[in-house]
């Protein structure tokens, strides 16, 4: 039987060590709040397939032709479709989707009319980066196969759009949903909030099962009737306080500070933390059962913290990478937190509906945390 | 009465590190209620043997048993009856000296006002009242090492293990401690105390001297020095680093060691006249000297034992 008197006991002492740690405590702080100004700003980079869904409501060779002519220019790939605009803005809220493109019904009309735009664009503008690649679709013309309607004198003046009447008004429009400023503080708060708890839970744990070793208070610690799973549990109970004090750190400062909206629910913001939290957690327990330093846990660390920020999508936009690159940032905790928090913050999305990301965060906890009991043995050799 | 006549046993006892056998086939009894002690050098596999009694590491063959249980497949049920104190001071250095023990109480499950009664009197036993909230980093040597002692013992164990635990004491120190393990010896408490300090090691009941992994001797002190195989001599000359690299050349002479300005040396026990013989020596090589037998001391049978030439002296402490 695990006793709760034990895993207090331990839990106790770790806070009672903290305390009195006065780096380590002013770090618990620190870390966030400077990174938090330091990262305040965007990374922009290049954007190409983002996955689109598409809303044809003409259903015609043409507006056909339209979907592939966006597809050819590599900067979003329509995968899904929907039957009305409000599904579409449902699917870009729960994250299956970066962009939508509507078709309207009377498209073939307003193109040949030249009535523009003809062709709207949903973005997400959660992500900066996404937002703005989209943007440069506005400047893509009309299609060529245009003039083979029948209003073909029509169509080839809107093929020169710029001598139109309404230079302002391109062939395709686009909205941009949930970030409309498209301010990168908006994208970037809710990712770091992950990218700190990375950093602190997963080195904060190894750190402090490695320093009893280093200290060899391990030694007299093992040799009394403490259970592996109690110490684990009692030294992994105050760091989840901690990710929470942290995560509100951000919060505060990043609706401060930054105007980041919290548009949906905090309680599901704080029980996806908690999923994440617990998943670094889980993975600095391992890391401490392999090295043998505090140094060797800060490298294990960072072994663990750079991809997570390249390849999470806090850096670049997930859609560019190829995918087998897509498929190793999904083991990562990170990945799926920062749609979480992005999800939830930006676009009001609740926990429910973003399950398919609390899922991944799960299994990685359990299956690490077997790891780490597996090897952590009460024994030295 | 009823309890068994020795606290630990061990039979075959081997542990290998790779291609290094720290523990090579140890068989010993070691009686309940007394103070049995380790003595060898660094490397000779006291701390690999304690740390198996403890279950901190795995036996590679051979069997132990401690306090009538099996080491292999009662390690959970030793650590409730036996207190260990580790060679380094593991405590919290950044807990008070009550905090400590407050967390190894309630690690041990102890209950809240036995361990409150515990705590205070331990505080008493051990001197540590007037630092009971001061930092244990912030202990003198001496100190640090009786918080260890109480944390040890705070459960009342059966078996108390201490892995050299007088190396960061001054004496005055260590002989306080040393007083300490005989009360709980009093007490009923057996007592396994592992070390390098030859005065430390004459204060046990019974002595085993470990060598490379092996048992080289074992026994009462006394016992063990009037047994010794070697006689003990001590030569004075006037070139006694000389006199020493002659004497340590000589097939006769099993060790020479300087003590100050005498050579201590061991020689085959049944030579005749051993002090006439090392004379002769040394004559021979134009050094007048003056030998004189003495009774051996446990530092020559802990040489003579391990057969290993000792070319510097320990610092010697006498009680």
């Amino acid at each position: 039987m695990n006793s709760p008197r034990r895993i207090l006991a331990v839990t106790h002492k770790e806070l009672r060590q903290l305390r009195r740690d006065r780096l380590s405590f002013g770090m618990i702080v620190g870390i966030p709040v400077v990174q938090l100004l330091v990262f305040g700003y965007a990374i922009n980079t290049n954007v190409r397939d983002l996955r689109a869904g598409v809303v044809d409501q003409a259903g015609t060779t043409a507006s056909r032709n339209v979907i592939a002519a966006i597809a050819a220019t590599q900067v979003a790939r329509p995968l899904a479709r929907a039957s009305s605009p409000a599904e579409l803005e449902e699917m870009l809220r729960t994250g299956a989707i970066d962009a939508g493109i509507v078709i309207p019904a009377d498209y073939s009309r307003r193109v040949a009319r030249r009535e523009f735009p003809a062709v709207q664009i949903l973005v997400d503008g959660t992500d900066t980066a996404v937002a703005g690649a989209l943007q440069a679709l506005a400047r893509m013309p009309p299609p060529i196969d245009a003039p083979l309607l029948p209003q073909q004198d029509q169509v080839a003046a809107a093929s020169d759009g710029a001598v139109g009447s309404d230079p302002a008004a391109g062939f395709l429009s686009i909205l941009v949903l949930f970030n409309m400023e498209k301010r990168s503080a908006v994208s970037v708060v809710p990712a770091l909030i992950g990218v700190i708890l990375t950093m602190t839970m997963v080195l904060f744990t190894s750190i402090a099962i490695v320093r009893e070793r280093e200290r060899g208070t391990l030694e007299l610690l093992i040799t009394t009737p403490v259970r592996s799973v109690e110490l684990m549990l009692g030294k992994i109970i105050p760091y989840v306080l901690i990710g929470a004090t942290q995560l509100s750190i951000v919060l505060f400062l990043g609706s401060h500070l930054f105007a980041v909206p919290v548009r949906g629910s905090l309680v599901d913001l704080y029980l996806a933390g908690l999923a994440f939290i617990t998943a670094n957690l889980a993975l600095g327990l391992l890391f401490s059962t392999i090295a043998r330093t505090q140094f060797q846990s800060v490298q294990l660390a960072f072994f663990i913290f750079l991809p997570s920020i390249l390849l999470s999508g806090f850096m670049f936009p997930f859609s560019g990478m190829p995918g087998i690159v897509q498929k190793l940032a999904e083991i990562l905790p990170l990945t799926h937190f920062n749609r979480l928090s992005r999800g939830i913050l930006v676009r009001g999305a609740t926990l429910y509906e973003l399950r398919h990301e609390v899922a991944p965060l799960g299994i990685f906890f359990i299956v690490v945390l077997a790891l780490a009991l597996a090897r952590f043995r009460k024994r030295l050799d | 009465m009823s309890e068994p006549d020795y606290a630990i046993q061990t039979a075959g006892l081997t542990r290998s590190f790779g291609a290094l056998v720290a523990v090579d086939h140890l068989t010993l009894d070691l009686p309940a209620r007394r103070i049995s002690g380790f003595l060898g050098p660094n490397g000779s596999g006291k701390s690999t043997t304690i740390r198996m009694l403890c279950g901190l590491v795995r036996p590679s063959a051979g069997s132990a048993s401690v306090l009538g249980m099996d080491v292999r497949r009662h390690a959970n049920e030793i650590r409730q009856r036996i207190g260990y104190m580790t060679q380094r001071f593991s405590l919290y250095e950044d807990l008070t000296v009550r905090e400590n023990l407050d967390f190894l109480g309630e690690i041990r499950s102890l209950s809240r006002r036995r361990l409150r009664e515990r705590i205070e009197e331990l505080l008493e036993t051990y001197a540590l009242r007037p630092m009971a909230d001061q930092r244990a980093g912030t202990l003198s040597g001496g100190q640090k090492q009786r918080l260890a002692l109480a944390g040890a013992v705070l459960h009342r164990p059966d078996l108390l293990i201490l892995d050299e635990p007088t190396s960061a004491v001054d004496p005055q120190s260590r002989r306080e401690f040393w007083e300490s393990l005989f009360d709980l010896c009093d007490q009923g408490t057996t007592v396994l105390v592992s070390t390098h300090f030859m005065d430390e090691a004459e204060r046990c009941h019974e002595l085993a001297i470990l060598d490379r992994g092996m048992l080289a001797a074992f026994g009462a002190p006394e016992r063990l020095m009037a047994g010794i195989d070697a006689a003990t001599l001590v030569v004075w000359s006037d070139q006694q680093r000389r006199a020493a690299a002659i004497l340590a050349a000589s097939a006769e002479v099993k060790s020479v060691a300087q003590i100050g300005s005498a050579l201590r040396v061991l020689v085959r026990r049944d030579l005749e006249a051993p002090c006439e013989l090392l004379r002769e020596v040394l004559s021979r090589a134009g050094l007048s000297a003056r030998v004189e037998a003495v009774r051996p001391s446990l530092e020559d049978v802990f040489v003579a034992a391990t057969g290993s030439l000792r070319s510097a002296a320990r610092p010697r402490e006498m009680p």
